[in-house]
C-alpha cells in the first residue's frame, strides 16, 4: 500500500464519520429537544418512538470518531481531549443520561416517567450545547506546546464558542423536525412543520452570524475566504463561493418544502445546510486537525497501524454502511400503533 | 499533571470502568442465552420459551443502554485523561480499539433495533439472526478489548520510535499476545456465569412465590446446568490464567499470594494483611508450601516475593491480595451452587428446597462482583504500570488539572448513582412481574415494556 497517501485517506475516513455522526445523531438529539415543546405525552412517545430503532447506532458514530481519531491520529486525539475536557465530559454525562431515557422511559411509572421525560430533553440539549463550546473552542483554535495541549480548562469558553452552541441546538432541532415531519402524522406532524419553520431562519441567522464573526475572530480563517493581510483576494473567494451557495440552496430547499407542504424536503434541505457548513469549515481548517499548531500529517499513526486499519476498512465498511441502511429501510414510513417493542 | 489530578484521574477511571463491565458481563451472557431460548422456541414451538424470551430482552435492553452509554465514556477518558497513554501506545493498541468499533458495535446497535422492534417488520428466521449478530458483535467486542488488555498486560511485538511512540512489529503477535486466550475465556465464561447467575436468581425469586411457575422452572435448570458446566471449568481456566501471570507478571503474582520473601516451598496464605510500610503480613492463616503449589504445580518450587523488587515497581499488595480472594471465593461458591442444584435437579427439581431458592437469590449480584473483584486484581496487580514494565501509570496521564477532574468525578458519582438506581430498580421490578407478564408479541397493540404500551397502561 506504499503508492496510497495514507494519512490523507484517514483524514477523509474520520472527517467523513464525524459528518455522519453530526447528520444522524443530530436528528435524533434534535427530537430530544424538540421534546420539550411536544403537547401531549402521546406525541412524546410518538417522538421517541421516531427515533429509537435508530439512536444507538447513530451514537456509535461518535465513539468511531473517538475510537478513530485515537486508531488513526492519536497527535490530535491526544491534544485535544485534554483541551475540550470540560465540554467533552458534559457532552458524555448529558449523552448518558438522555441514552438511558429511552428505555427508562417506558419503565418509570408517574414521577420516574417525568424524570426521564425531563433527562431526555435536558439531556439533548445539553449534549448539543456541549459539542458547540468544542466546535468553538476547536474554531478557536488550542495551545499547544510540543504537540501537547499546553493551556487553561476554560480556554474553549468565549462569547464566540456561546454563538456557536446555540446555532448546533438550533441546527439539530431543525434536523430534528425534519425528520419528525417525514415520521408522523395528523396534529405532531404539522407541529414538526410549526418548529421546522421557526428553526429555519434562526439557522441561517446564526450560521451567518458564526460565519462573519469566524471571519473577524480569526484571520486564518479569514485570509482562506480572501481577507488577507493585503487586502481583498476575489479569487480566493470565488473558488470557494460554491459553498456557502450551497448553503442558501439548502435554505431554499427547506422554504419550497415547507410552503408545498412536502413530507421530505426539509430534512434534506438541513442535511445540505449541514454539509455546507461542514465543507466550510474543512475549507477553513485543512490541513490544521488541532488549529493551528497540528496538522494531519503531524498527528497521524504509524504507517504500519494506518495501513492495517485501512485493510480492514475498505472490507468493513462497506458492509457497515450497508446494514445501516438496510436498518433504516426495515423501519421506514411512518411510526404507525406497531411502533413499539415486539 | 499534578500529583492530585492523577490520583482523581486514576480514581475517575477506576470508577467508570468497574461501573461499565457490570453491563457488558450481563448482556454478554444474556444475548446468547437470548440466541438459545429464540432457537428452542423456534425449534419447539413451546409458548414457555418465547415468553422467557421476551421477559429476559426487556432486561436485556435496559442493561445494554446502560452499557452503551457508560462505555462511550471509556472510548473518550483514553484522551481527555490518558492522552499521553493514548499518544505513546496508538501506534500498536489504536488499531484494536478501532476494529472493535468497525466489528462490534456497529452490529450490535444496528441489530438491537431489529431485535426490540423489529417483530412485525421480519420473520421469525430473519429475527433470529439478528439476535445472534447481536449476540455474536458482544464476543467480538469482548475479543478486541481483550486484546488490547492482554497486550497492555503483557507487551510483545513492539519497537519505540525515536520520538518515544510505540509501534506494532507483528500485528497477529499484537493481537494474540500470549496471556490473550486464557484472559479471553477467562472473561466470556465469567459473562456466562454472571447472566447464569441472574437468570438463576430471577426463577428462584418466581418459584419461591409459585413453585409450580413453568418458565421460571424451565429457566432456573438452564441456569443449574450452565454453572454446573461452567463453574469449575472456569476455575480451570482462571487457573491457567494465574500460571501465566508467575511466569510473566511476578510482581502481580507475589501480591496476589502475599509473598514477601522469594523462596522454596511458600505457603498459601488464606487469609492474611500485607503492610506495605513493613513488608510484612498480619494476621497470617496459612497451610504450609501449597503457595509454591497453586502457583507453579510443584510445592517445592521457588517462587519470586515482593522484596524482589523495588518498592517503586511493587502493587498494591493488600488490594491485589483481597480482591483476588474475593474473586476466587465466590467461584467457590459458585461451583457448590451449580453441585447442589444439579444434585437437587436429579432428586426431583431444585425448586423443592426453599434454602435453595435463598441461595440462589443470594447469589444472584456474584458474578458481577467477582467480575469487578477479577479486575482488580488484573489492573491493580499490574500497577505501577500501564504498560508492563514499558510505561508508567504515573507519566500516562493528560495536562488537565485537578479541578477539572475533581468536577467530572463528582458529577460521575452522581451520574451513575442515578443510573444505577434507576437501572436496578426497574430490572428489579421486571424480575418481580416475572415471565408470565411477558406477552406474547402478537396478542396486543405494543407489547408490554413499549412507550404505546406504558401509556395505556393503568397507573398502579
Amino acid at each position: 500500500m506504499s503508492g496510497l497517501d495514507l494519512p490523507l485517506i484517514w483524514a477523509g475516513v474520520i472527517a467523513l464519520a464525524v459528518l455522519l455522526y453530526v447528520l444522524f445523531d443530530g436528528f435524533d438529539l434534535g427530537v430530544g429537544i424538540l421534546f420539550a415543546f411536544a403537547r401531549t405525552p402521546a406525541d412524546r412517545d410518538t417522538m421517541m418512538a421516531a427515533i429509537a430503532p435508530y439512536w444507538d447506532g447513530n451514537e456509535t458514530w461518535l465513539v468511531l470518531g473517538g475510537g478513530g481519531l485515537l486508531a488513526a491520529f492519536p497527535g490530535a486525539y491526544a491534544a485535544l481531549m485534554p483541551a475540550f475536557y470540560l465540554p467533552i465530559m458534559l457532552m458524555l454525562l448529558a449523552l448518558i443520561l438522555r441514552g438511558v431515557a429511552f428505555e427508562f422511559r417506558s419503565h418509570g411509572r408517574r414521577r420516574g416517567r417525568a424524570f426521564w421525560t425531563f433527562a431526555f430533553a435536558a439531556g439533548s440539549i445539553t449534549a448539543a450545547v456541549a459539542q458547540g463550546f468544542v466546535l468553538g473552542g476547536f474554531i478557536h483554535g488550542v495551545t499547544l506546546k510540543g504537540g501537547a495541549f499546553a493551556g487553561g480548562p476554560l480556554d474553549w469558553a468565549s462569547p464566540y464558542s456561546f454563538v456557536v452552541a446555540a446555532g448546533v441546538v438550533a441546527g439539530y432541532a431543525l434536523l430534528g423536525a425534519g425528520w419528525l415531519m417525514i415520521k408522523t402524522r395528523d396534529a405532531l406532524h404539522g407541529d414538526a412543520r410549526r418548529w421546522a419553520s421557526l428553526a429555519a431562519p434562526a439557522v441561517a441567522l446564526l450560521l451567518a452570524a458564526v460565519s462573519v464573526a469566524t471571519l473577524f475572530v480569526h484571520p486564518q480563517v479569514a485570509s482562506r475566504w480572501g481577507w488577507t493581510d493585503h487586502g481583498f483576494d476575489l479569487s480566493r473567494l470565488t473558488r470557494l463561493a460554491a459553498i456557502p451557495a450551497m448553503g442558501a440552496a439548502g435554505l431554499v430547499t427547506i422554504a419550497v418544502g415547507l410552503a408545498r407542504r412536502s413530507q421530505g424536503g426539509p430534512f434534506v434541505g438541513a442535511v445540505v445546510v449541514f454539509l455546507s457548513g461542514y465543507l466550510g469549515l474543512a475549507a477553513s481548517f485543512f490541513p490544521y486537525v488541532a488549529p493551528y499548531g497540528l496538522t494531519f500529517r503531524q498527528a497521524a499513526n504509524t504507517n504500519s497501524a494506518l495501513a492495517l486499519l485501512f485493510g480492514a476498512l475498505v472490507i468493513i465498511l462497506p458492509v457497515i454502511l450497508g446494514y445501516v441502511a438496510w436498518v433504516y429501510w426495515l423501519f421506514r414510513g411512518k411510526v404507525g400503533a406497531d411502533a413499539g417493542y415486539h | 499533571m499534578s500529583l492530585d489530578a492523577l490520583l482523581l484521574s486514576r480514581l475517575q477511571f477506576a470508577f467508570t470502568l468497574a461501573f461499565h463491565i457490570i453491563f457488558p458481563s450481563f448482556t454478554i451472557g444474556l444475548a446468547s442465552f437470548l440466541a438459545v431460548l429464540e432457537a428452542l422456541w423456534l425449534a419447539t414451538r413451546r409458548e414457555a420459551f418465547q415468553r422467557l424470551y421476551l421477559f429476559w430482552l426487556k432486561i436485556f435492553a435496559l442493561s445494554f443502554g446502560m452499557g452503551v452509554v457508560s462505555g462511550v465514556v471509556m472510548s473518550y477518558e483514553f484522551g481527555t485523561n490518558w492522552s499521553v497513554f493514548s499518544k505513546i501506545s496508538a501506534g500498536v493498541i489504536g488499531p484494536l480499539l478501532a476494529f472493535e468499533v468497525l466489528t462490534a458495535f456497529f452490529l450490535e446497535a444496528s441489530f438491537l433495533g431489529v431485535m426490540l422492534f423489529g417483530w412485525r417488520r421480519v420473520g421469525p428466521g430473519l429475527h433470529f439472526a439478528a439476535t445472534c449478530l447481536v449476540a455474536f458483535g458482544t464476543l467480538v467486542s469482548a475479543f478486541w478489548i481483550i486484546s488490547a488488555n492482554s497486550w497492555m498486560q503483557y507487551p510483545v511485538a513492539f519497537a519505540a520510535l525515536p520520538d518515544g511512540r510505540l509501534t506494532a512489529t507483528d500485528w497477529v503477535a499484537v493481537v494474540f499476545s500470549p496471556t490473550f486466550p486464557e484472559r479471553f475465556a477467562h472473561m466470556v465464561l465469567a459473562a456466562y456465569l454472571s447472566t447464569a447467575l441472574m437468570v438463576g436468581a430471577a426463577s428462584a425469586f418466581a418459584l419461591w412465590r409459585d413453585p409450580r411457575q413453568s418458565e421460571s422452572r424451565i429457566a432456573l435448570r438452564m441456569a443449574v446446568g450452565m454453572c454446573l458446566a461452567v463453574a469449575p471449568l472456569q476455575l480451570l481456566v482462571g487457573d491457567a490464567s494465574g500460571k501465566d501471570i508467575t511466569h510473566r507478571q511476578p510482581a502481580k503474582l507475589a501480591a496476589i499470594e502475599g509473598f514477601w520473601e522469594t523462596r522454596a516451598g511458600q505457603p498459601f496464605h488464606i487469609v492474611a494483611w500485607p503492610d506495605r510500610g513493613r513488608q510484612k503480613n498480619d494476621f497470617e492463616v496459612s497451610i504450609p508450601k501449597l503457595g509454591s503449589w497453586v502457583t507453579t504445580g510443584d510445592a517445592a518450587a521457588t517462587v519470586k516475593g515482593l522484596k524482589a523488587f523495588a518498592p517503586r515497581d511493587r502493587p498494591p499488595a493488600a488490594v491485589v491480595f483481597w480482591s483476588f480472594r474475593i474473586m476466587v471465593g465466590l467461584g467457590l461458591a459458585m461451583i457448590g451452587l451449580g453441585a447442589w442444584g444439579a444434585l437437587l435437579w436429579w432428586r426431583g427439581g431444585p425448586e423443592r428446597s426453599r434454602l435453595f431458592l435463598a441461595a440462589a437469590m443470594l447469589m444472584g449480584p456474584a458474578g458481577f462482583v467477582a467480575v469487578i473483584a477479577g479486575w482488580t486484581t488484573a489492573e491493580v496487580g499490574r500497577q505501577p504500570w500501564v504498560i508492563y514494565g514499558v510505561m508508567r501509570t504515573a507519566s500516562a496521564a493528560s495536562p488537565v488539572t485537578a479541578p477539572e477532574v475533581s468536577a467530572s468525578l463528582i458529577a460521575f458519582l452522581v451520574v451513575y448513582a442515578i443510573v444505577f438506581a434507576a437501572g436496578a430498580l426497574y430490572i428489579l421490578r421486571q424480575i418481580a412481574q416475572g415471565p408470565l407478564a411477558a406477552e406474547p408479541p402478537l396478542a396486543g397493540t405494543g407489547a408490554p415494556g413499549t412507550p404505546l404500551a406504558a401509556a395505556t397502561e393503568p397507573e398502579p
